[in-house]
């Protein structure tokens, strides 16, 4: 940073003025002396998507590792995911078979549904105790009594599959990327963007290189879910107070019982935020998986909304929802459990959940032969509430139709359509230059290079109008989530019958397939934009909630205290202590907030956006990895280019503030 | 070129397992493996390919469903992963279909007999607003893209287009026959059913892509707008149609629906591949079907138990040798 000193405090003013000046020339009077400034020349393009297209079919035709192909490769990681996969399905759905497709012939049934909620209850109360297990039995129950028991049970066992591979992986790329900080800038683009490419973009190679079915299912899963773990484990153990890293010193620890002892054990609550969204990304991939071939719950949804029944898509949602609610509690409840001294006794006394678990096992297996209500849930019993959905769909869209389409409207005219216009109208080269003023301003040459080269390349590779759509779009979005999102936060982070609840919408708004709300809302305010925007915030406004409320949570109370003793007002408090400690964990958030929107940009390609999401679905349809990469990458660079900026704000202003620190 | 020497092989391997096989089992000839049918996520498709597996499998065959991505399915089809899908519409998937066979690695199976059938929708309310209907001259008319026009897209008329993967260059018709319309893409099936439905409900103005066999031209009481009628040479060559400069400057092609399967199929079990490439059925035995599932709430498995039953020596003479 020496070549290039910051310009003193008196002259920002004078070089942003001077900057905007210019942009404001060029926008105004630019084109027709510039015009390629407005729209970037055919012939200076990079024919990105082409080279792309060309580097995965050599990866998936020609590559190799010595005698071995690179497919050969993720064929066997492919087996290797398969056979626990197998497992984990013949348990709960299939049951034990001889043959394959029809005529395979079941040698012993699966799991009856009353073992599998009784199982569940017992995991419930040796971790929770009693309100636990009425919990995760009330869940499951549920999923039953709707009739999606079956469904369920496959979801189930691609979760089950899914969620140990990506914690475990997670968190070992996360302690890595702690220890060697090299890792950790290697891994932050990396990490961007796996979780902002949207999915359908790597799709078909991945089918290629892993099959068809479950197993690419779950390798796509992991792919999404994964990121949160890595990020939060380091941020975690970053934040260890540095008293535990000295005790650690002076008890003698080796690195190994270092990190296996003491610090992943205090980090124990940031971790468990990180296992809770691994659930939920997982199971908030359930629709996409169900498209290549992973069946179950999501198949479900979207046959449903296909015939436009809301009710029975709501049902297959919330069963998902109801999957995820017992599996997180029950994996909150697991990691919170402290360990208790063994009990003495014969085998049986020393472990009475799991002889419990084997005799209510072995009892409802035989039971079940004789009595196939308890091995299957009987088909007259099934509840269904579909036709009361479809009524009250038809009721809001005849009585409340014209109001919110003047609602729309309004929002529409003077908000959205004004910023869209305004954004699709500036130059290329205006944008390009002032973001990498910005960069210089806020973190000096290095982040200017990042912020010119990646706005530079999304000009380069022709998808600068798409691109300025999916910012409007999302820009927009991520201000709305965060304007419901903080505030609320705020109200119920020390309020735990509160959070309480939030906890539960915010797990099923990130659970419950978009899919589901976003039919309806598309009767109500048609397709496009609006509708958008509707699914984006509401998906986004959790990310925005849980960091909020996390970082509030970590305040230490004896902080709290002390300014209350020294007559802090209410709001001072807020401001000047809590907010301000939470920033790390907000910023987080306002990342993650970022990246949920763009990562939503999937589903709104579905209600017809024109933005980047859309040329991915394209390129899916058309068998083209390479323009779907190449716009993929776009929508990462944008989350990087917005990351990255809001990052060095914030260090300046820190640096300003003299806070110290550096997460 | 490990590779290449690689996929000379393969072939040489399977043949010799084939030759193994029957030597072995000289009665049944063909694999046990199951036969891996793909389901998507439209009724019609789903009731196809479970008629097909239930006729596969009174004639012996082990099946086997996978739920797959119509689009996506193909490099599935082409690795071997998946052996049949039946319905890949001309409309459609046409493109993604001849990439795929030209891989060598996967073959059409014939026509299901069934003719798909897309274009321009409108519900029969809207024709008091628009007389001139289903002409589509009337549509030029300045009063009638109003009649069909929202806040956004205002003066000009909405016309809802079907998800951009569906192809069907509606904005190239829009602009060849110089239609007053805006043409927004749904995203999906479902959303374009969904405001089908809004609409219809509140008897508002609706114009959108709609696609036969399926439950909603049954369902809401309608026609299809008539356009110039479609030609291979109104597609590609700008001075054939109504619009001397432009292409696209007529209607959309109706056409088969194809049964594809993967290459290795007639090999691996030949007796499937005469069934699979004999069976056939019409838009309006298919129609009837999905009408029983989608409104009439049955199940499809009993829709296809019923059809079965009704017509044995059909699906009987597809299996006979």
């Amino acid at each position: 940073m020496t070549a290039l000193p910051f310009p003193s405090a008196s002259q920002p003013r004078l070089i942003w003025g001077v900057a905007l000046a210019l942009a404001a020339i060029l926008w105004l009077w630019g084109q027709t002396l510039a015009p390629f400034a407005f729209d970037y020349p055919k012939s200076w393009q990079i024919p990105a998507a082409r080279w792309i297209g060309g580097v995965i079919t050599w990866l998936v035709k020609e590559a190799a590792i010595g005698p071995l192909a690179f497919s050969d490769v993720t064929r066997f990681l492919a087996d290797l995911i398969d056979a626990p996969y197998s497992l984990v399905l013949s348990l709960l759905s299939t049951g034990l078979l001889s043959g394959e497709g029809s005529s395979a012939v079941q040698l012993w049934p699966p799991l009856p549904w009353v073992a599998v909620i009784g199982l569940f209850a017992l995991i419930g109360l040796y971790a929770g105790g009693l309100p636990l297990a009425l919990t995760v039995t009330l869940c499951m129950g549920f999923v039953a009594i709707f009739g999606q028991w079956q469904s369920a049970m496959v979801t189930l066992a691609s979760i089950i599959v899914a969620v140990p591979i990506g914690v475990l992986g997670g968190l070992l790329l996360g302690i890595a990327a702690w220890r060697m900080p090299w890792l950790d800038r290697a891994l932050k683009p990396l990490l961007d963007l796996m979780q902002t490419m949207p999915v359908f973009a790597y799709l078909v190679p991945i089918l290629i290189l892993f099959g068809f079915g479950p197993t690419a299912a779950i390798v796509a899963t992991l792919i999404y879910a994964m990121p949160p773990m890595t990020r939060i484990t380091t941020l975690a153990l970053q934040r260890v107070p540095s008293e535990i890293h000295d005790l650690g010193r002076m008890v003698g620890c080796t690195p190994r019982q270092m990190t296996w002892r003491v610090l992943v054990p205090s980090a124990r609550e940031p971790l468990m935020v990180g296992v809770n969204q691994v659930i939920m990304l997982s199971l908030n991939m359930v629709i996409i998986a169900s498209m290549i071939g992973a069946g179950g719950l999501g198949f479900d949804v979207l046959n449903a909304l296909r015939r436009l029944d809301f009710g029975a898509g709501l049902e297959a949602g919330l069963a998902i929802v109801a999957l995820a609610v017992a599996l997180d509690r029950l994996s909150q409840a697991l990691a919170r459990r402290s360990r208790t001294e063994a009990p003495h006794g014969t085998l049986v006394q020393r472990h009475p959940y799991l002889t419990a678990a084997l005799a209510l096992i072995a009892i409802t297996w035989t039971l079940g032969l004789i009595a196939p209500a308890l091995q299957t849930y009987p088909e007259a019993a099934r509840l269904t509430t579909s036709p009361f959905w479809a009524a009250l769909v038809e009721w809001i869209n005849l009585t409340f139709f014209d109001m919110l389409e003047a609602i729309k409207t309004a929002i529409l005219v003077f908000l959205l359509v004004p910023v869209k216009r305004f954004l699709l109208s500036l130059p290329w080269l205006a944008v390009v230059a002032l973001l990498g003023l910005l960069g210089w301003r806020l973190g000096g040459w290095k982040l200017a290079a990042l912020t010119t080269s990646l706005s530079l390349l999304i000009a380069a590779t022709g998808q600068w109008e798409k691109a300025m759509i999916t910012v409007y779009l999302c820009g927009l979005s991520t201000l709305f989530a965060l304007m419901i999102g903080i505030p609320i936060a705020i109200a119920v982070a020390n309020r735990d019958k509160a959070w309480t609840i939030t906890r539960a919408v915010i797990d099923t708004l990130q659970t419950l397939p978009s899919f589901v709300y976003l039919m309806p809302v598309v009767m109500l305010f048609r397709v496009g934009d609006f509708t958008a925007m509707i699914a984006v915030v509401a998906y986004a406004v959790v990310a925005a909630i849980r960091y909020t409320v996390l970082g509030l949570q970590g305040v230490d109370p004896r902080l709290i205290e002390a300014g209350r003793a020294m007559g802090c007002t209410d709001w001072q408090i807020l401001t000047r202590i809590r907010l301000r400690l939470a920033l790390p964990e907000i910023l987080l958030g306002v990342n993650q907030t970022i990246m949920f929107a763009l990562s939503m940009l999937v589903i709104t390609a579905l209600v017809g956006t024109r933005d980047l999401g859309q040329d991915v679905y394209i390129a899916l349809t058309k068998a083209n990895p390479g323009n779907g990469l190449v716009a993929g990458l776009a929508i990462a660079f944008i989350a990087i280019i917005a990351d990255r900026l809001i990052h060095a704000a914030a260090e300046r202003q820190r640096a300003k503030l003299g806070l110290g620190g550096t997460a | 070129m490990p590779r290449t020497l690689r996929s000379t092989l393969r072939p040489l391997g399977l043949a010799a397992l084939i030759a193994s096989t029957t030597a072995l089992t000289a009665m049944a000839q063909e694999s046990t493996d199951p036969i891996k049918l793909t389901l998507h996520d439209w009724t019609g498709q789903l009731i196809t390919t479970q008629l097909m597996g239930e006729v596969l499998k009174k004639a012996g065959y082990s099946v086997e469903y996978v739920q797959a991505d119509y689009l996506a399915q193909f490099p599935g089809l082409e690795a071997g992963d998946l052996h049949v899908a039946m319905e890949i519409w001309e409309t459609t998937g046409r493109e993604a279909m001849d990439a795929s066979v030209a891989t060598g690695n996967v073959e059409i199976l014939g026509p299901t007999g069934m003719q798909a059938k897309e274009e321009w929708w409108y519900p029969t309310y809207m024709k008091e607003l628009c007389p001139g209907l289903p002409n589509w001259e009337a549509l030029k008319d300045p009063a009638c893209a109003e009649a069909f026009s929202t806040p956004e897209t205002a003066p000009n008329g909405r016309y809802l287009g079907g998800p951009v993967t569906w192809g069907g260059f509606d904005e190239e018709r829009v602009e060849a026959l110089g239609l007053p319309f805006e043409v927004i893409h749904a995203g999906t099936d479902a959303a374009l059913f969904a405001e089908l439905e809004s609409a219809y409900q509140r008897q508002a103005p609706i114009l959108l892509w709609i696609y036969a066999p399926h439950w909603a031209p049954a369902k809401y009481e309608g026609e299809w707008v008539e356009f110039p009628t479609y030609s291979v040479e109104c597609y590609n060559d700008p001075a054939v149609g109504v619009n001397p400069d432009l292409a696209y400057d007529c209607g959309k092609p109706f056409g088969d629906i194809w049964k594809v399967g993967w290459s290795g199929l007639k090999d691996k079990w030949p007796g499937a591949h005469k069934a699979i490439t004999a069976f056939t059925i019409d838009n309006a035995e298919m129609g009837a079907m999905i009408t029983e599932v989608d409104l009439n709430g049955k199940t499809i498995e009993a829709v296809v138990a019923d059809w079965m039953a009704a017509n044995e020596a059909r699906w009987s003479g597809w299996i006979a040798q």
